[in-house]
């Protein structure tokens, strides 16, 4: 099952840790908050969201095992 | 499509006041008492059967929601949604105010169907003879018995994302009336931590008619994808302004006919309300109002809303004035939705007034395709189909602006409407 990483957007609060630690697929808006590149993670870079999600001050990132769905 | 009649749902719809429910009973009969086991509910079936989608403006099969709340853990409850966000839509309030029955119909019909001892029934405060009428309705019901599911009458501050279902059941349980994150999804942990089926009251009184006289019947109208009818909200350069039942996938045009036709050169309808999408009146009144044929032209009907826009009216005038009001209607919550709508509401002041800076429709367009799927609710979504919808169809009416200003249309009455909360917050 691939990996995806998910925002909680009531929580984030732009603090852009995650872009910092993971630009491969994260980037930042003009207003600080976080725009994920869609693609899945390749394995070669999960270290790097994990570490993007255990640095995010508000909790707000979460990285998830998503089963492939239906459709 | 068939001979089948209409109304159904609109069938007998006084003209003052509610409904009686002798009245109610005259004229649909007996409300059924449909078997329920573990392995046979009989709703559910014909739910299943019937193809019924949600009227609240997702669309979601009815059967398949109801079904994941009857197999959550725990005693579930019933939430009847008629909290209306959209100003263009009517359509929830006119079946509260004036057919309350149908709906607690539905409510009873869905609480067997799903094991549940209790049913809200979510009243917006704009909708203000709602309360009574749905409360006289229940005094009325002596079918209720001590048996019977609680009923209660709960009215929802207003705001136009107060009825998404996770701000509902937030707000029922006591929080303001906001979106929370997901997961948890109601049918999970909703009203009280139980599995909470919440549906549009539109859905629920097609659950009392599909329940008395079958999925064949429901499907005898509409579309396979799409059976049935449904409720439109149709205002604007119309001459009869209301609340419309039309057979699923019936041509636009048909539905304005009914409503005596446009009383003026119309530029634009509007399909689907502040989250839906502008299309061309020609090609628009050709257009089969269900959303499997509105997704060719990229329009869904939402919860089931027309607008038809003046020649004389300013679409740029129009979609500032929404977009001022959509984007005081955010949550609060997100940082994209507070930003961006803060932002596209600015420029497209800007663009009105000839005073926004450079290239400012290409900055519209961006931040219409920045805000989407960012956010604990589709607002932002919602938003950004309006305007970028808008400036695809508008393209020179907004570069016109962007150039020159104001118009003369900029002067006119707004015929888009926004509600007015009853107090003005006072921001921090």
């Amino acid at each position: 099952m691939p990996l995806e990483l998910r925002i909680n957007w009531i929580k984030c609060d732009a603090h852009g840790m995650c872009a910092e630690l993971f630009p491969e697929l994260i980037a930042l808006d003009e207003w600080g908050y976080p725009i994920l590149d869609p693609r899945p993670i390749p394995p070669e870079l999960e270290a790097h969201a994990r570490r993007a999600v255990a640095a995010c001050p508000t909790c707000a990132l979460a990285l998830e095992r998503v089963p492939r769905r239906p459709r | 499509m068939s001979t089948a009649t209409l109304p159904r749902i609109l069938t007998g719809v006084p003209a003052n006041g509610f409904i009686s429910f002798a009245q109610h009973e005259a004229i649909h009969g007996a409300m059924p008492v449909l078997s329920r086991s573990r392995h046979d509910n009989a709703l559910d079936l014909e739910l299943t059967e019937s193809g019924l989608r949600g009227q609240g403006g997702a669309g979601f099969p009815t059967a398949i929601k109801l079904r994941a709340v009857a197999r959550a853990r725990g005693r579930a409850v019933v939430v009847a949604n008629g909290c209306e966000g959209d100003p263009a839509s009517s359509k929830d309030r006119l079946l509260l105010e004036r057919l309350p029955h149908l709906l607690i119909d539905g409510a009873l019909l869905a609480a067997r169907a799903v094991g549940a001892r209790d049913i809200v029934i979510a009243v917006g405060e704009h909708a203000t003879h709602a309360e009574r009428a749905v409360e006289v309705a229940l005094s009325e019901r002596h079918d209720l018995r001590s048996g019977s599911p609680r009923v209660r009458v709960v009215i929802v501050p207003h705001g136009y994302v107060s009825g998404q279902e996770n701000a509902l059941v937030n707000f029922l349980n006591g929080g303001p009336a906001k979106p929370t994150a997901i997961p948890p999804r109601v049918f999970e942990r909703g009203v009280g931590g139980r599995p909470t089926l919440v549906d549009n009251v539109e859905t629920l009184a097609h659950i009392a008619l599909i329940a008395r006289h079958g999925a064949a019947w429901f499907r005898e109208l509409g579309t396979t994808e799409e059976p049935g009818s449904r409720l439109v909200s149709v205002s604007g350069a119309i001459a009869y302004p209301g609340v419309y039942e039309i057979e699923s996938g019936a041509p636009l045009s048909a539905l304005i006919s009914a409503a005596g036709g446009v009383t003026t050169r119309v530029q634009a309808f509007l399909l689907g309300g502040y989250a839906g999408t502008w299309v061309h009146p020609e090609l628009g009144l050709q257009l089969g109002l269900s959303d499997t044929q509105l997704a060719a032209s990229g329009a869904t009907l939402g919860a089931g809303i027309v607008v038809a826009l003046p020649t004389s009216a300013c679409v740029v005038a129009e979609l500032a004035h929404v977009a001022d009001w959509l984007a005081g209607e955010s949550a609060g919550q997100c940082g994209p939705c507070i930003n961006g709508l803060a932002a596209i509401a600015a420029t497209l002041q800007g663009v009105q007034h000839g005073t926004a800076g450079d290239a400012p429709l290409e900055q519209l367009a961006r931040w219409a395709s920045l805000v989407r799927g960012r956010g604990a609710c589709g607002h932002p979504d919602g938003v950004a189909q309006l305007v970028a919808s808008a400036l695809s169809l508008f393209a020179e009416e907004f570069a016109d602006h962007a150039r020159h200003g104001i118009c003369d249309g900029c002067a006119r009455r707004r015929i888009l409407p926004v509600s007015s909360p009853l107090a003005r917050r006072f921001a921090a």
